[in-house]
């Protein structure tokens, strides 16, 4: 069996977790700071990708990275290089899809955090670069890395964005969900390929499992924290 | 040794107008809860922007709106002591304390905090994480990291508050100990006169975020001149008074009429103590009647009518026997004790 679909749904799950990491962090930060107005506004707009279908999103990044617009057609022409169709080309889709799930998590966990940890390092004369880094994200860790892996997981099992921006090439943009989809479609009334169906939805559901359990235990932590 | 502070700040509905100084000794800031007591700190640590105003640290700008001067907490040198001690969860009691160390060469960090902590008695918690603490344990570990900084200046925000009143005790003479060998100024924050009493030497009342001048706390108990203070410093009966042409003086609320004695300009009230009212006849007396007869830990507390409209508080100690409600009595004070007092718009 060729394991490809796995290997390359792994590394854009983690890429596409890592950029969103940041993001997610910087904006659920932010939003957490900002008045009533700007952070309602910044909740629709960063939450709408949770609730849209992956396809609108697929549909709208084509409009944004095809060839033939806006920012696809500037990259052509300044690199020589299409944004769509390569394996990397799912990081976009998949870190629009789950960067909700990071920024909101990662926002309760700012929101919770109590201000004199800050003001107290600040008053002691510790840069505010040390309060960021050695005081608020440590206090608000669970949050945040819950944010994550929940992120990472949604991303294993993103399919309709990404269909849309790098189709399927077997070997070259396959995932393990449009791999899935592929069988379904093309194979799925033979022996064989029903039980390639089985090998990869198990695979699907293994990994899923053990990054909920993940969340799970780190929210348990949590619990008995506070 | 000197701290000016003299600012402004709208906060919604609320206007904080405050304008003392101190010169080391500690300073109490004394009002209710929301009178604006901690804004007032934050604004000196700068951990709150003022609108307008100056704000300076044994000669230091701080903070002055004219010359736009406003340095960040970091600069300051002002020690905040938290109500909640803020310590950082995820790190040891020593690692709090050798934050205030951040100064220092790396490798000293640690042993300047372990003599820190051995000085506070917390060597033995020293690898504990704060919440395994015992909340006056908590507070000795915060004071160690504030004065581990040396700031010039110590703001204390309601450093007793959160504990139970037989810990409050030995914190507190624990603080006054520390208070002795530290030579800046220090600001204590506070809503309880007996507290005040017992630690500050000077006070400023604040009531609806608006300060009083700095006054001694003796002062404060024998003349605290307006309502606001009279209020704060526990004088529980207050009347607006009136003075009649003959030259007596008419208490409203109690239909008193004490005789002709000086009276400040502009006083518009009148107040007597609980414990300064006696029973029996006197040169300044009254008949009443009791209404209730409140069982105190060491004193009963009696529920006076007056012929006026208000009531009146008496405290005497338990050696002398109480009249039952209902009965009529007759109370006096002596004329010194009497308060007058300024500004009954806050009533």
């Amino acid at each position: 069996m060729d394991l490809f679909p796995l290997w390359n749904s792994l590394r854009i799950a983690l890429c596409s977790a890592a950029l969103v990491f940041f993001l997610g962090l910087g904006a659920a930060y932010y939003a957490s700071r900002a008045n009533r107005l700007v952070k309602g506004i910044l909740d629709v707009v960063l939450t709408l990708p949770l609730v849209l279908p992956p396809t609108v999103v697929g549909y709208l990044l084509i409009l944004l990275l095809g060839p033939n617009h806006a920012l696809g057609a500037l990259i052509l022409r300044l690199f020589q290089t299409k944004l769509l169709m390569r394996w990397w080309s799912a990081i976009f889709a998949v870190s629009v899809v789950i960067f909700p799930l990071m920024y909101r998590t990662a926002r309760g966990a700012f929101e919770s955090f109590d201000e004199d940890l800050a003001a107290a390092g600040r008053t002691l004369g510790l840069s505010n670069a040390f309060v960021f880094w050695r005081i608020r994200l440590p206090a608000c860790r669970q949050g945040i890395l819950a944010g994550v892996v929940l992120a990472f997981a949604r991303a294993l099992g993103e399919y309709g964005a990404t269909s849309m921006i790098v189709g399927f090439i077997p070997g070259k943009t396959a995932t393990v969900a449009t791999q899935v989809a592929f069988l379904w479609q093309n194979q799925g009334s033979t022996e064989a390929g029903q039980r390639a169906l089985l090998f990869w939805i198990g695979i699907n559901i293994a990994i899923s499992a053990i990054v909920l359990i993940t969340v799970n235990l780190l929210e348990r932590r949590k619990a008995v924290k506070s | 040794m000197s701290l000016l502070v003299k600012i402004e700040k709208k906060l919604n509905d609320f206007q904080l107008c405050v304008d003392f100084e101190t010169s080391g000794a500690l300073l109490a800031l004394l009002g209710a809860s929301g009178s604006g007591k901690s804004l007032t700190l934050r604004c000196i640590a700068g951990l709150l922007t003022p609108d307008r105003g100056k704000i300076v640290l044994n000669g230091r700008v701080l903070y002055d709106s004219a010359a736009g001067v406003n340095l960040p907490p970091q600069q300051r040198r002002v020690g905040y002591l938290f109500q909640s001690c803020a310590l950082i969860p995820h790190m040891s009691v020593l690692e709090n304390v050798a934050l205030g160390y951040h100064g220092q060469p790396k490798a000293r960090r640690k042993e300047l905090a372990m003599e820190q902590l051995r000085r506070f008695r917390l060597e033995v918690q020293a690898q504990a994480r704060p919440a395994t603490l015992s909340g006056g344990e908590r507070q000795r570990a915060a004071l160690a990291r504030t004065l581990a900084a040396e700031p010039e200046a110590l703001l204390l925000d309601e450093p007793f508050s959160a504990l139970d009143d037989y810990l409050k005790w030995e914190l507190e003479l624990e603080l006054a100990r520390t208070l002795e060998g530290y030579g800046g100024d220090a600001i204590l924050v506070s809503h309880s006169r007996d507290e005040v009493c017992r630690l500050a030497k000077s006070v400023c009342v604040l009531t609806h975020g608006s300060s009083e001048p700095v006054q001694p706390v003796s002062g404060l108990m024998t003349a605290p001149g307006t309502v606001s203070a009279a209020l704060i410093s526990g004088c529980k009966n207050i009347s607006p008074v009136t003075v009649l042409p003959d030259g007596s003086l008419f208490c409203q609320d109690w239909g008193w009429t004490l005789p002709a004695m000086p009276v400040p300009r502009g006083s518009t009230h009148v107040g007597i103590r609980a414990h300064s009212l006696r029973l029996g006849h006197g040169p300044i007396s009254l008949g009443c009647t009791v209404d209730r007869v409140i069982d105190n830990v060491f004193s009963y507390i009696l529920m006076v009518r007056t012929p006026g409209p208000g009531q009146l508080r008496v405290e005497f100690e338990k050696a002398e026997q109480p009249p039952a409600p209902g009965e009529s009595a007759v109370i006096h004070g002596a004329p010194e004790e009497f308060l007058f007092l300024q500004g009954g718009a806050a009533l």
